[in-house]
């Protein structure tokens, strides 16, 4: 600890990767299908009980663990829009939100049935509590900074899928306009359900960093939806920097009233969003489109 | 001659409400057809008809003499059928290049119609080609939904309404493209409130009114009074 106020502006920032992580699936979801997927935040938290039974229950290694329930719900999240999602979407937006939140009751009751109440974390070795010196008496811890830095990289990767490859187009084109993008070939179901497991792919990523970090038990994953919601409200709807951003946000004002005074932790986060609201409505970087 | 596309005894409804009734016609190898018709005659939906938005009888439309009535519209435009959609729809999140590279999705030809022959037919769209969609001129937006549509390489085009709110030196710079896409080997059927400019560009018309076709044949065979009454019902 030391240099004034930096390392605390440091572990804020920090902690907004892990945020930002936990909200980019949401936020893809939707981007492209205008779909408000209230079992994000159990989702993720399914993601991480996974990794958790692979790596204590099976004993594979971490990354392992990791790379195998990457692949699991990606497959998830295709079947889960075909089969279930894409029955309910249409002009009205009030079924597809009213089955995402039986869906979020349906994981939270599961997981308590099969892995308790007991509050669990995942175990990441001497890796866990290792820290980087960046100059005397300011260090940072090694797995919040890898957290940080896969964030970065897997909106790098979005980006570049998104504006730079076919498919990226055609998830663009179907957010404008889903009729006129069959028009072109394009078909609706299959890229919406690239789009559902492309999301689950990387909330399990959120799972390993959110898991490392702090414990969890079946029933947080409101809690941390709510967060997630802020860090895409701040960034700006449709835009994964502006996520990132959100979420550094975040973290940042979290991570400073706890400095000020560890009960107003949680305030300040909720504080920054409400101050972000009201001097910028559409978010820090809205998306240009309408 | 086998038509290339046949259309028999269609009716078309929007849930409830009927639009077409009973319509047929065909398309030729190389042909260019046009539909005219008053405001809510039914044009637009026999196009959708054909393209897929909307979905009727499986044999109430053939393609290559397969039935296509109830096919969804991201496999029609696969087997050579593309509708540049009334009101251009063009996607405001892309440039103008990448809408015309959407044109082409799941297109492997890529021949004739390409990015270069695009630009070729419209070299303004050359210029703008980095620009957002939204900041183009009506008629530059315009030639951008009809590249769009001819990136997939359509042995049939359908161009709707596609002089509609253009000034009229506009819609002849648009309307001199038609006979280069159809040396390119496309069939083309063109939906236009404006007779006289649908009758010149046109081999065949068929004239609709309230969900039925009124009148069809050569323009060089009809004369005005005949398609006025076909047109207006009086």
């Amino acid at each position: 600890m030391g240099m004034g106020g930096l390392d605390t502006v440091l572990e804020g920032v920090l902690l907004g990767g892990v945020y930002a992580l936990f909200a980019i699936g949401l936020s893809l979801i939707f981007g492209i299908m205008r779909l408000v997927n209230l079992a994000h935040g159990d989702i993720v938290v399914f993601a991480a009980y996974m990794i958790l039974t692979a790596t204590a229950a099976a004993g594979v290694s971490l990354v392992v663990a990791t790379v195998v329930t990457i692949v699991i719900m990606f497959a998830a999240g295709f079947a889960l829009q075909r089969l279930v999602l894409e029955r309910v979407l249409g002009d009205d937006i009030l079924p597809p939100l009213l089955v995402t939140f039986g869906l979020s009751i349906v994981v939270q009751n599961g997981l308590l049935l099969v892995f308790g109440a007991d509050s669990r974390r995942l175990q990441a070795g001497a890796f866990e509590s290792s820290s980087i010196a960046l100059a005397p008496g300011l260090s940072v811890g090694l797995a919040p900074l890898i957290a940080l830095i896969t964030a970065f990289v897997v909106v790098v990767l979005l980006q570049v899928l998104f504006y730079r490859t076919a498919l990226g187009r055609a998830f663009r084109a179907t957010a404008d306009n889903p009729q006129i993008a069959q028009l072109m070939g394009i078909d609706q179901r299959n890229v919406y359900a690239l789009a559902v497991g492309l999301s689950l792919a990387v909330s399990t990523i959120a799972a390993v960093t959110f898991g490392i970090r702090s414990n969890f038990d079946p029933s947080i994953g409101p809690a941390r939806l709510l967060y997630a919601f802020e860090a895409v409200i701040i960034g700006g709807l449709g835009s994964l920097w502006g996520t990132l951003a959100g979420g550094i946000v975040l973290g940042l004002a979290q991570t400073i009233g706890g400095r000020i005074d560890p009960e107003w932790q949680i305030l300040a986060g909720h504080l920054a969003f409400l101050i972000v609201l009201i001097f910028r409505p559409r978010g820090l970087f809205p998306s240009r489109r309408r | 001659m086998t038509a290339l596309v046949s259309v028999k005894a269609l009716d078309a409804f929007y849930g409830d409400f009927q639009a077409l009734f009973g319509i047929d016609l065909e398309l030729r190898r190389g042909e260019t057809v046009a539909v005219i018709g008053a405001n809510g005659a039914g044009k637009s939906t026999l196009l959708k008809s054909l393209a897929g938005l909307v979905r009727n009888r499986p044999d109430a439309v053939q393609l290559n003499g397969r039935d296509i009535g109830d096919a969804p519209a991201a496999s029609i435009v696969k087997l050579g059928l593309a509708l540049v959609p009334e009101g251009r729809h063009l996607f405001p999140s892309l440039s103008v290049e990448e809408n015309l590279l959407i044109g082409g999705y799941g297109d492997r030809r890529r021949s004739p119609w390409n990015l270069r022959a695009v630009y070729d037919v419209f070299p303004v769209l050359r210029e703008r080609r980095s620009s957002d969609v939204t900041i183009l001129s009506g008629g530059q937006q315009q030639m951008v939904a009809i590249g769009r549509a001819l990136m997939s390489n359509p042995s049939i085009l359908l161009c709707d309404e596609i002089s509609l709110g253009l000034a009229p030196i506009i819609v002849e710079d648009i309307y001199r493209s038609i006979p280069l896409i159809r040396a390119n080997g496309a069939s083309i059927v063109i939906v236009e409130q404006d007779v006289a400019r649908a009758l010149r560009h046109c081999d065949r018309f068929y004239c609709i009114q309230e969900g039925r076709v009124t009148l069809a044949g050569r323009p060089s065979e009809v004369d005005q009074e005949a398609v006025r009454m076909a047109y207006f019902g009086t």
